[in-house]
């Protein structure tokens, strides 16, 4: 009986509890009101329906939180409850070892038609797992019901005649519409503090100097975890990037906005906009395949002229520089698009006034249009700088994973981003220096981005603010 | 705007040689700078085009394959060496099928003791488990053992992209009429050749890129490879087809490949074997729907997507039951509810920025939170959908909240007038006319969420999948994964393979962003 609860999927126990509450308590509510109203709508403050409505969120509510925290933190009392049955032999092995061994006797209980393994003292502890969880969703269910059927009566005796019901129902809306919104500031909390604790633990093994000016990078092997060569490598490919973004995303933007004819406008902006709706794995395929090879066979042609010294570029099948391009590419449309905003924000009357001096269409924006959006090209420009740095599909595999200082474009590099989906891929333990130092990597990339996005958001919105 | 010119007719005080010299440089600037716009945009579109023009050129070889035909007697002797008719046991039976393929290969071109590396040269024109169809075809009708069945196997990819034109380059020449015939199977031959010239151009031509090129001979069914070339008089050296001596005056056609066999993954033998097999119309090229029928394989020839499709599908559809309604609530509440404060300030500030958090940070946070903390299994549809809903997220709530600020504020006002309450305002009048915008919004938001890899690469959706998940908790893999597992494949074969899954993934990109442009098409409203 108490194993058939442990196999029961809970998600849909829960649902079938919480709807079930919900539609007999909103028919409770809905019929209480009329008694109340004496079968007239009229005397009542709020519809019938509202109180009906008001009652079920009463009811779900309690017990909806009392599931939620069953989901969280159900499971860990469970094992914990396993864990101090489990043999003293067993119980001595060490917090991973054990908890790698509950993690096996969970999924042993997960597959229902599973049959019995042989290790009599495994599939013992399958067994009484499967059972404790059965008990924990039985408690579960019945407090969900016990907390849905007290919300049920103090909701209940509440109605009255006078009982604003649809103010209350309003209420309860904006809490969980707020709760939404709020859901994207506990998203940036959880990275901030998932990211912070996980770096604090990797600074207690690594120093936290030696990991900012370090100058070796070998963190396969849980040697060396210096991040200068991979702060070197990120900056050099995004410098690369924008060195092809920066030109043409710019010249672009000031060619649709004051030269092109609305139609050549509508049919190329489209266009460009493509550029930005192509997966970044896409790109990186195309820089392997394609950018990679011209990159290597254009550095062996500049290495075999007569003035250059042998050896002079590296010429390695994956570079930094297919990469810089490849990436440059990507964020294209990036730039365009946000300078055309900045550009197109600029008023008319200032370039009205340059024409009616006498200057020509390209003196006008060099000397009046574009100093008074460069701020806002500039935040572009920063916005694309950080998208470049956090960009990582391209440069994982584009750009290779040596970790070394060289300014030759030719060369392969390595990237944080690079080194994170390095570090983090396969199986992973989340207690070695290796995996930590990921997340140290992920913590500083996070605030340079920040910082970058900070800055370019506040310049973009005052800017709005000044012509608007 | 026309830049002003100065009337030509009349010589003013300012029209000096002078200025209109500078006139004419100034005129020549906004010519050179509305240049630079051109090409700029030019250069953008070239890089377009050319992306995916490389990937369709890539692609264009993984729509079809090579498939050996041949009609054989299903011996139970290999099929159910037991004796056993379990279809469960037959399907697996792998190593009996391929005895059974191998010993037909074996049968048509083999001498009577081959030695192994013979073998093995023959059997490595198929993979192990190219006859896994076979052998579930046989598992699903055993009443067909015993009888003649006619079957196709996939060939190798080597030998495939060989087919397709890969691996070497070659000329095939037409050399007349053999001369005069000396030597014997064991020392070779030497054979005068009709017209050696076509052979020796097309041989010096791959000389001069610094390549070793080879030749084979083929004459009548018998294939030889040619060690040497004086003159008109080709050295010779039988190696596969009929072991048979060139006669005089029998016809003579020649192979020039670019690399000899020791520089490239398919011998001599394998190519001869393989031609001997298309001219009698056995080997025939099909189109590919293993590439959306199976799931992966470490085989390219046998790998598909199907594992992967299912895989994002169920991916999206967590990420859009998490992103969707939350992103349309939020956006409901800073647009329509909020008080203008500190609180909402930051939540507004925080949207914009998260908006830009890179895609990898949010892929160490469901790492640390979602598998770490939570303790949710690794490699499933749950955790990658809620890691790729948190992402899409802003982008939702940015489109949403945009839908909505352009329902004008008049509806607002009519609906409070008739005495609506603010919250059946927003539900009842401006959400239903804000709905087409917010569903564009959303589809490409999903759209941004399907192409997305470095976060699920964190997640543990890497794991190799052979089978199709049939739920959010099962281990799966999703399409932009796949491609990415593939691009790092070490056989050529990876390349036109996962080009082709590339364009799988862009046609449902293309097909999800052509709703959103028909929705807007179809029901945006100007105010």
């Amino acid at each position: 009986m108490l194993e058939t609860f442990g196999h029961l999927p809970i998600a849909w126990l829960l649902f079938a509890v919480l709807a079930a509450a919900g539609f007999v308590s909103f028919f409770a509510g809905r019929t209480e009101a009329v008694a109340v109203g004496r079968g007239s709508s009229e005397r009542l403050n709020s519809q019938p329906n509202y109180h009906g409505y008001f009652v079920a969120m009463a009811t779900i509510g309690p017990a909806a939180i009392v599931l939620g925290l069953y989901a969280l933190f159900g499971e860990t009392l469970v094992r914990g409850e396993l864990a101090g049955e489990l043999p003293q032999r067993i119980r001595d092995l060490g917090s991973l070892e054990l908890n790698q061994y509950i993690d096996r006797i969970a999924e042993q209980s997960a597959m229902r038609d599973a049959g019995p393994t042989g290790n009599a003292l495994f599939d013992a502890a399958t067994a009484r797992y499967t059972s404790l969880l059965g008990i924990s969703r039985i408690i579960a269910v019945f407090l969900a019901l016990l907390a849905a059927w007290a919300g049920f009566f103090v909701a209940k005796r509440k109605l009255s005649v006078n009982f604003r019901a649809r103010a209350n129902v309003e209420n309860g809306i904006k809490l969980l519409l707020f709760m939404c919104a709020a859901i994207a500031v506990f998203t940036t909390i959880g990275i901030v503090l998932s990211l912070f604790f996980e770096a604090l633990r990797f600074f207690s093994r690594v120093p936290f100097f030696s990991f900012i000016f370090g100058l070796e990078w070998n963190a396969q092997t849980g040697a060396d975890f210096g991040a200068i060569p991979l702060f070197f490598g990120t900056f050099m490919i995004a410098f690369l990037a924008m060195l092809v973004a920066a030109p043409i995303g710019l010249l672009s933007a000031i060619y649709l906005s004051e030269y092109a004819s609305p139609r050549f406008r509508s049919i190329v902006k489209p266009i460009l906009e493509l550029l930005a709706g192509i997966p970044t794995v896409v790109y990186g395929f195309f820089a392997l395949q394609f950018v990679a090879p011209l990159v290597r066979s254009t550095a062996n042609w500049v290495n075999g002229l007569a003035f250059v010294p042998d050896g002079f570029l590296a010429a390695q099948p994956t570079s930094a520089l297919a990469a810089g391009i490849v990436m440059g590419i990507m964020i294209i449309p990036f730039v365009s698009s946000l300078s055309d905003d900045v550009i197109n924000a600029v008023p008319q009357t200032l370039r009205d006034g340059a024409y009616a001096m006498g200057a020509t269409k390209s003196e006008t924006v060099k000397q009046v249009v574009m100093p008074a959006a460069l701020p806002g090209v500039i935040a572009a420009l920063l916005l694309a700088v950080s998208r470049a740095i956090g960009e990582t599909m391209i440069v994982v595999m584009a750009a290779g994973q040596r970790a070394q200082i060289t300014p030759d474009p030719t060369a392969d590099l390595t990237t944080i981003t690079v080194q994170i989906v390095a570090l983090l891929t396969g199986d992973t333990e989340f207690d070695s220096a290796k995996t930590l130092s990921a997340f140290a990597l992920g913590f500083v990339l996070f605030i340079v981005t920040l910082i970058f996005n900070l800055i370019a958001l506040r310049v973009v919105q005052k800017y709005r603010e000044k012509y608007e | 705007m026309n830049s002003p010119v100065p009337p030509s007719s009349e010589q003013g005080t300012f029209v000096t040689d002078a200025a209109l010299k500078r006139l004419k440089k100034r005129h020549a600037a906004e010519s050179r700078f509305k240049l630079y716009g051109q090409l700029a945009i030019g250069i953008a579109i070239v890089a377009l085009v050319t992306l995916l023009a490389s990937i369709f050129m890539q692609a264009s070889s993984a729509f079809t394959r090579h498939v050996l035909t041949f009609d054989t007697t299903l011996e139970a002797s290999y099929v159910t060496p037991e004796g056993e008719r379990d279809p469960e046991k037959i399907a697996r039976n792998v190593s009996g099928f391929n005895l059974l393929l191998q010993d037909e290969l074996s049968d048509q071109f083999l001498p009577e003791d081959p030695g192994l590396s013979l073998q093995r040269e023959l059997y490595g024109l198929f993979t192990r488990l190219a006859v896994l169809p076979l052998a579930r075809k046989t598992a699903d009708t055993p009443s067909n053992i015993g009888t003649q069945q006619s079957f196709s196997v996939a060939l190798a990819d080597d030998i495939d992209l060989y087919l397709k034109g890969g691996i070497t380059r070659r000329k095939a020449v037409n050399l007349g009429q053999a001369g005069a015939v000396s030597g014997s199977m064991d020392d070779g031959f030497n054979i005068t050749l009709g017209k050696a010239e076509p052979l020796q151009s097309a041989l010096d031509k791959f000389r001069e890129d610094e390549a070793t090129p080879t030749a084979l001979i083929q004459i009548g069914s018998t294939w030889f490879r040619m060690t040497g070339l004086d003159g008109n008089t080709a050295s010779l050296e039988y190696i596969a087809g009929t072991p048979q001596a060139p006669v005089s005056g029998a016809d003579v056609s020649g192979l020039a490949l670019e690399q000899a066999q020791d520089n490239r993954t398919v011998t001599d033998r394998q190519i001869a074997w393989t031609m001997l097999l298309e001219d009698e119309g056995r080997v025939k090229s099909v189109p590919n729907t293993t590439l959306f029928t199976n799931s992966d394989s470490t085989y390219p020839e046998l790998a598909g997507t199907a594992a992967a499709i299912v895989g994002s599908l169920l991916t999206m559809l967590v990420c859009a039951m998490l992103a969707i309604p939350v992103g349309i609530f939020a956006a409901v509440y800073l647009e329509e509810f909020a008080v203008k404060n500190r609180v909402t300030d930051l939540i507004e500030v925080n949207i914009n920025n998260l908006a830009a958090v890179p895609s990898i940070v949010f892929g160490l946070l469901g790492a640390a939170v979602f598998i770490n903390f939570m303790g949710l299994p690794r490699s499933v549809p749950l955790v990658g959908g809620l890691v790729l809903g948190l992402l899409v997220l802003p982008t939702v709530i940015i489109a949403s909240r945009a839908a909505l600020k352009s329902v004008p504020p008049s509806i607002r006002t009519a609906a409070l007038g008739v005495g609506a309450s603010k919250t059946q305002a927003v539900f009842h009048h401006v959400l239903p006319l804000a709905a087409p915008g917010i569903l564009t919004g959303s589809i490409i938001g999903m759209a941004r969420a399907l192409g997305e890899t470095a976060p699920l690469l964190l997640i543990g959706m890497v794991a190799f999948v052979a089978e199709v998940p049939d739920s959010p908790t099962d281990e799966s893999t999703v399409l932009p994964v796949l491609i990415y597992k593939w691009s790092t494949g070490a056989e050529r074969a990876w390349e036109p393979q996962t080009a082709a899954a590339i364009i799988v993934l862009l046609v449902f990109l293309v097909l999800m962003n052509l709703i959103a442009i028909i929705l807007r098409r179809r029901f945006e409203r100007r105010w």
